[in-house]
């Protein structure tokens, strides 16, 4: 049963929303069109001429097989960031929620990487495997084991997924501690009192209690593996060797900024932001149903 | 529009009126990409030009990196407030080029200020790089550099080869980095600026064209020509090399410059601006040498092609013009960087190729390549010079040219992670590239 507030006249409600709505507006909606008219347009660098060109820079965008590789890279980057950043932030939180020593140590500086800037964070990452200057780079070249990630796509896929995983694990680490605290005790001791495992405890009632959380995590993680690892990406390794580590939003940025092509960039956001919509949605309505608040 | 009217109108009278605002310098703005030492003495060379004279003041502002600073001034022009002088690398100069009036040409400011600039004073290279087909000055040259080679003298000497001659060949290359290798050195070879050096420079010092129209300087409709026999053998070379372990991709832009004066790379390729860095930091004796070419190729060894950065004049948006006051003092500036003591200074200061011949003279004059530590200093210089210009050894215009760099580098790297043949990356960077070419040539061909 829903309670219904009800004001007085109409200006209060509008009032209370404005602030929101002006934000939505000029932080959204009205960015959000522009790259939809931008995106049916043709022009120069210097915004001196311009012609309307229909759908045809998505024609050319979509018909661009690097585009569509791209498109692909993205799909394994944000799986693989999610899984990674998701698995190790539940390991490490269910670890911590134990009684040990020193556990708010251990959850401080768990939750410190959090605090670093995306373009810190993977300058740390190329101090420890650049091949030359790196200390684990230079231990892997050491054993016999080709590492140049300049070079090599696999190992520069790797890395980003690495460092763009680990920013997230301490996000994903504060929600799994909060999910964790709220599961009662009383449900785990009496498993225990019948005989359940640590493991077997683990899996038919925590993680299952947990799910609520977990799902929220996983639409933050693949939003964030999406549009907010720009930085990473750009400081470790310039969406190359190759193209093998330009994603989706790393190719707009270089077609619109780099390249000064902006229809063709305006495109590829418009498309960027209904896979995001469709993404969204489809979590909600598919994946939500199994989850049990 | 109206409202701007009636403003300039407004300063207009204010400047009839009061003789005390007459007074004021008239400001020019000024961004560079150039970071520190060079950035600190470029801003030296605007802080004693200012000294100078008393009618305008030149205030220089650092806006990153080249790419980035081109991006800024671009955008800046958009909304209207883009600076007096933009500094823009040669990469940039096709974009700029067919820029319509968002630039005001040189050769247009002066006349309009009637200040003189002697041309014939300058080294062809530099100069043609920045002019139209019709010989007309678009932009004033300033800090030039070319590729050369630094080599390690003292893994030379370990490996039993000649330091003090380095192979003219890349014949004679291959066997040094044999030799290098089996002397136990991990690097023998890197390079720097893959696509410039191993590319641009290799087409050019080959008189080996890079694109159609004579590499892009006679009209948009140019097409790259990279998937020819020479090329693919270089390219198959490195590729084997790198392989072997004779040659290593240090990765993209100047990346790979450090690991040259750390020892750990035996002979590097890149920009003679990387001289100072060498003279600093290198712990060994070193040496540098022209660019190699493929031993009986017709009219090679050609001269080589300039990089670095030239100074635009640009209007301030689509509908801020300048004033007289505004050009004659940027006219001014210009015509002060060309003074023999001002160009041979910066030459000597940063290692930059003299971009006249009086400023060569007055650092010759001044004893600079008699000292010990400055042997060498004039290859690049003799580089520039060797051969007699032709149309593929002019320079290369090709719009889009930053995007068009970026493709030949991800294309190589492809090539050199097993990927794809060197045929293969040839022919996708030209497919690519001609796309890039095709798209600029569109959204220009009204502008």
């Amino acid at each position: 049963m829903r309670k219904k507030v009800i004001f007085k006249g109409i200006a209060l409600p509008w009032l209370l929303l404005l602030p929101q709505l002006l934000i939505t507006g000029v932080f959204f909606f009205w960015p959000a069109g522009q790259a939809i008219y931008g995106s049916f347009l043709r022009e120069d660098a210097f915004g001196l001429s311009r012609q309307f060109v229909g759908f045809e820079n998505f024609a050319e965008v979509l018909a661009d097989p690097n585009y569509l590789a791209s498109g692909w890279t993205t799909v394994v980057f944000s799986f693989s960031v999610a899984f990674t950043a998701l698995s190790a932030a539940l390991f490490l939180a269910v670890q911590a929620d134990k009684a040990i020593r020193g556990a708010n140590g251990y959850k401080t500086l768990l939750i410190w990487p959090y605090a670093v800037a995306p373009a810190i964070a993977a300058v740390l990452w190329l101090f420890m495997f650049h091949p030359q200057i790196g200390l684990f780079g230079r231990m892997l070249n050491g054993l016999g084991i080709g590492w140049d990630y300049r070079l090599n796509g696999d190992q520069a896929m790797l890395l980003v997924i690495l460092a763009a995983a680990w920013k997230q694990v301490s996000y994903n680490f504060i929600f799994f501690m909060a999910g964790l605290q709220s599961i009662p005790k009383a449900v785990l001791e009496a498993a225990a009192i019948d005989g359940a495992r640590p493991m077997r405890r683990f899996w038919t009632i925590i993680f299952p209690l947990l799910a609520p959380t977990s799902f929220f995590l996983l639409v933050v993680n693949i939003v964030y593996a999406f549009f907010d690892t720009f930085g990473i990406i750009h400081a470790l390794t310039n969406g190359g060797p190759g193209q093998a580590t330009t994603t989706l939003i790393y190719k707009v940025y270089v077609d619109g900024v780099q390249n000064l092509n902006f229809g063709s960039s305006a495109a590829q956001s418009v498309i960027l932001m209904v896979i995001v919509i469709l993404l969204t949605a489809v979590q909600f309505r598919f994946v939500e149903r199994k989850v049990h608040y | 529009m109206f409202r701007r009217t009636l403003m300039a109108g407004a300063v207009a009278l204010a400047g009839l009126v009061g003789p005390a605002a007459a007074q004021q310098p008239a400001e020019i703005q000024f961004w560079h990409g150039l970071s520190q030492p060079l950035g600190g003495l470029l801003e030296q060379v605007v802080t004693e030009f200012n000294a100078s004279q008393s009618q305008v003041r030149v205030v220089p502002s650092f806006r990153g990196s080249y790419p980035e600073t081109m991006v800024a001034a671009i955008a800046a022009f958009r909304a209207g407030q883009a600076p007096h002088i933009v500094q823009m690398f040669e990469v940039g100069t096709g974009t700029m080029m067919n820029a319509g009036r968002a630039v005001i040409p040189v050769h247009e400011l002066l006349s309009r200020t009637g200040v003189a600039i002697n041309w014939d004073d300058f080294l062809p290279g530099v100069r043609g790089y920045y002019a139209a087909a019709n010989g007309n000055q678009m932009s004033m040259p300033f800090n030039s550099s070319t590729a050369i080679t630094y080599y390690n003298k003292d893994a030379f000497r370990a490996a039993g080869l000649n330091p003090d001659e380095f192979p003219t060949t890349w014949e004679g290359v291959e066997r040094a980095l044999r030799a290098l290798k089996a002397s136990g050195h991990a690097c023998p070879m890197s390079t720097a600026w893959p696509t410039w050096v191993m590319v641009e420079q290799f087409s050019a010092i080959h008189d080996m064209p890079l694109a159609t129209l004579a590499n892009g300087f006679g009209g948009l409709n140019t097409e790259l020509r990279l998937n020819n026999p020479l090329m693919l053998r270089h390219m198959t070379n490195l590729v084997n090399w790198q392989k072997e372990g004779l040659f290593r991709y240090g990765g993209r832009n100047n990346a790979g410059e450090a690991s040259f004066p750390s020892g750990e790379c035996a002979i590097m390729m890149t920009s003679s601006g990387f001289r100072a860095r060498v003279q600093r930091e290198a712990r060994f004796n070193w040496g540098v040498a022209m660019l190699p070419y493929y031993e009986g190729t017709q009219n090679a060894p050609a001269n080589a092609i300039i990089g670095g950065a030239s100074f635009w004049v640009m209007n301030g948006g689509p509908s801020v013009t300048r004033s007289e006051a505004e050009q004659r003092g940027v006219a001014n500036f210009f015509a002060y960087l060309a003074r023999p003591d001002v160009a041979g200074k910066w030459h000597m200061d940063t290692g930059y190729l003299p971009i006249t011949r009086s400023g060569f003279e007055h650092a010759r004059s001044q004893g600079f390549y008699a000292k010990p530590e400055n042997t060498g200093a004039e290859v690049p210089i003799e580089q520039m010079l060797r051969g007699a210009t032709t149309e593929n050894t002019r320079g290369i215009r090709l719009g889009g040219f930053v995007q068009i760099r970026d493709i030949m580098q991800e294309e190589m790297e492809k090539a050199f992670q097993g990927q794809q043949t060197p045929e293969q990356a040839l022919a996708a960077m030209n497919t690519r590239g001609n796309a890039v070419l095709r798209n600029f040539e569109r959204a220009n061909r009204g502008g």
